[in-house]
């Protein structure tokens, strides 16, 4: 399903990591506002998806069409630059520069980001820790500055890598409200995640992917009746 | 005139700047093989043949245009950076994803050349470059006579290395670069443009070199060869200190260089070993040097 209206349109996205073929045809679309979710098992091309898009894997052919702009054959800077923010699994946290330079390291990109005092109303914590060096912070607090620096940019399209990995359920809740806000907001997220449960709470539409393919797709109320189903796709 | 140790304070003191004067080019040029090495993961062999480009340029201004030595500490640095952004440009962005071996064999291939056209031109002998009026002379003080432009040179080199490590450790500009140093894939997916950013500190690494090469060109004579004569020592001077650390480059190079200064008061016979000797402990003891990231 295709549609000229949407926000980020993906065709036939091939991708390799050297000789090794990884992304195979994906094709998908997210529409303004919308939250949509890939899921999948481990290894599946997940996170290769969001990297192939964002330009970071630079051996891919194929259509990525982001407000109308191909994005495919640009560098991932550029790409940035239309307005696309990647907030990786790893998180990226610099450990050579203080939470402080870290969040205000990814430049604007578009106006109307958020500054520094709507950042720290999302996350408190924060503020407190500004001049502590960035992998000092909790796993947790590491994962609000990766997801706060983002929103600083004024990016719309948000990409991201299983931001509740590795987390203490406290903490995924307050992730899961901060999307949540930001969807309110208006914001459009991408997001890869292997916590269906979290997935759940948020997302309108989800892929399921397998071996470097969509294989299926499901709106938010056609979940329940598919939950066998995913259950067989993920394996649990 | 007093005596330490059995050595006239004079002696002591002259030797002491002496060490002070070398220590001050073993830290500026290590600093600019720390700044390079840390972007570009490459080791720059060619760091001596640019400092001699900077000594060269300084004398060429002189003798072709008129333009003294105060110009040339700024417009030498600045022609000499240029040709760095262009050997980036031209060679090392296409080594960026190989073994740094290629970086290096490049960067040596580079100084063979450079060298052997200037001794082409200039032959080998060096070439004299005055040291500017409002420099000239010294003051008597007491313990020791200290020659103008020799005070000089040490402050300007700590100035600029402390600069330098306050734009890179304090500044907006220096998270930039110490981000590239840790993840520059990351740091391109926000939009920021690594590659210019890693051409403009090779640049300006080769341009401190360079500014070496200009303060350096009153003391020594300006040769061909003065680059490689200089080159091999801050490399020993680096392996001591280690790559990782640009305030570490810069204590490195001033405290060798007055190791260097003493030993030739007290044991002349080891002067020109000592900081090899010294390379070699560190190696077995402290293989990533004092300051050196270990692995």
């Amino acid at each position: 399903m295709s549609d000229t209206r949407a926000l980020l349109s993906v065709k036939d996205l091939e991708a390799w990591y050297g000789e090794s073929h990884v992304l195979h045809g994906v094709t998908f679309d997210v529409q303004p506002g919308e939250v949509v979710t890939l899921l999948g098992r481990n290894g599946v091309g997940k996170t290769t998806t969001l990297k192939a898009i964002m330009g970071i894997i630079e051996q891919r052919t194929g259509s990525v069409c982001f407000e109308g702009r191909e994005l495919i054959g640009l560098p991932s800077d550029a790409i940035a630059r239309c307005g696309i923010a990647f907030c990786p699994e790893e998180r990226g946290i610099f450990a050579s520069l203080d939470v402080k330079e870290n969040l205000l390291l990814p430049p604007q990109v578009r106006p109307g980001g958020l500054d520094l005092d709507r950042i720290f109303e999302l996350f408190p914590n924060l503020r407190e820790r500004l001049r502590s060096q960035g992998t000092k912070l909790s796993g947790g607090e590491q994962q609000m500055l990766a997801i706060g620096r983002i929103l600083r940019t004024g990016a719309r399209l948000l990409l991201l890598d299983e931001p509740t990995e590795g987390l203490a359920p406290v903490i995924i809740e307050q992730i899961g409200r901060t999307i949540g806000t930001l969807k309110a907001q208006g914001f459009t997220i991408l997001l890869v995640e292997q916590n269906f449960h979290f997935a759940a709470t948020l997302a309108d539409r989800y892929y399921v992917m397998e071996h470097g393919r969509i294989v299926d797709h499901f709106a938010a109320a056609e979940l329940h009746a598919n939950t066998e189903k995913l259950h067989d796709y993920l394996g649990v | 005139m007093f005596e330490i140790f059995g050595i006239p304070s004079q002696a002591l003191f002259g030797q002491l700047l002496l060490g002070l004067i070398n220590g001050s080019f073993y830290a500026l040029l290590s600093l600019g093989l720390a700044v390079i090495f840390g972007m570009l993961n490459i080791i720059n062999f060619a760091h001596g043949a640019q400092y001699m480009m900077g000594a060269f340029a300084a004398y060429l201004l002189l003798q072709h245009t008129g333009i003294g030595y105060w110009e040339a500490l700024v417009i030498a640095p600045i022609l000499v950076g240029a040709t760095g952004i262009l050997v980036e440009r031209l060679f090392l962005k296409h080594l960026r994803k190989l073994d740094p071996l290629y970086g290096l064999l490049l960067t040596f291939g580079l100084a063979i050349v450079i060298e052997g056209v200037f001794r082409n031109s200039y032959g080998s002998s060096g070439l004299p470059y005055q040291v500017p009026e409002s420099l000239q002379g010294g003051h008597n003080l007491g313990f020791m006579f200290l020659p103008n432009y020799r005070a000089w040179v040490i402050v300007l080199s700590l100035a600029v290395c402390l600069a330098t490590w306050f734009a890179i450790e304090r500044t907006r500009l220096g998270s930039y670069l110490r981000a590239a140093t840790e993840n520059p894939v990351l740091e391109r997916a926000f939009g920021i443009n690594v590659p210019r950013m890693v051409t403009l500190t090779y640049g300006f690494g080769v341009g401190l070199a360079a500014l070496a090469g200009v303060m350096a060109a009153p003391i020594y004579n300006v040769s061909p060869q003065m680059g490689s004569d200089l080159i091999i020592v801050v490399f020993a001077v680096v392996v001591i200190g280690g790559m990782g650390s640009i305030l570490g480059a810069i204590l490195t190079g001033f405290t060798l260089g007055i190791v260097e200064g003493l030993t030739k008061v007290f044991f002349p016979e080891a002067s020109n070993t000592v900081i090899f000797v010294i390379m070699a402990i560190v190696l077995l003891i402290r293989p990533a040097g004092f300051f050196g990231r270990t692995a």
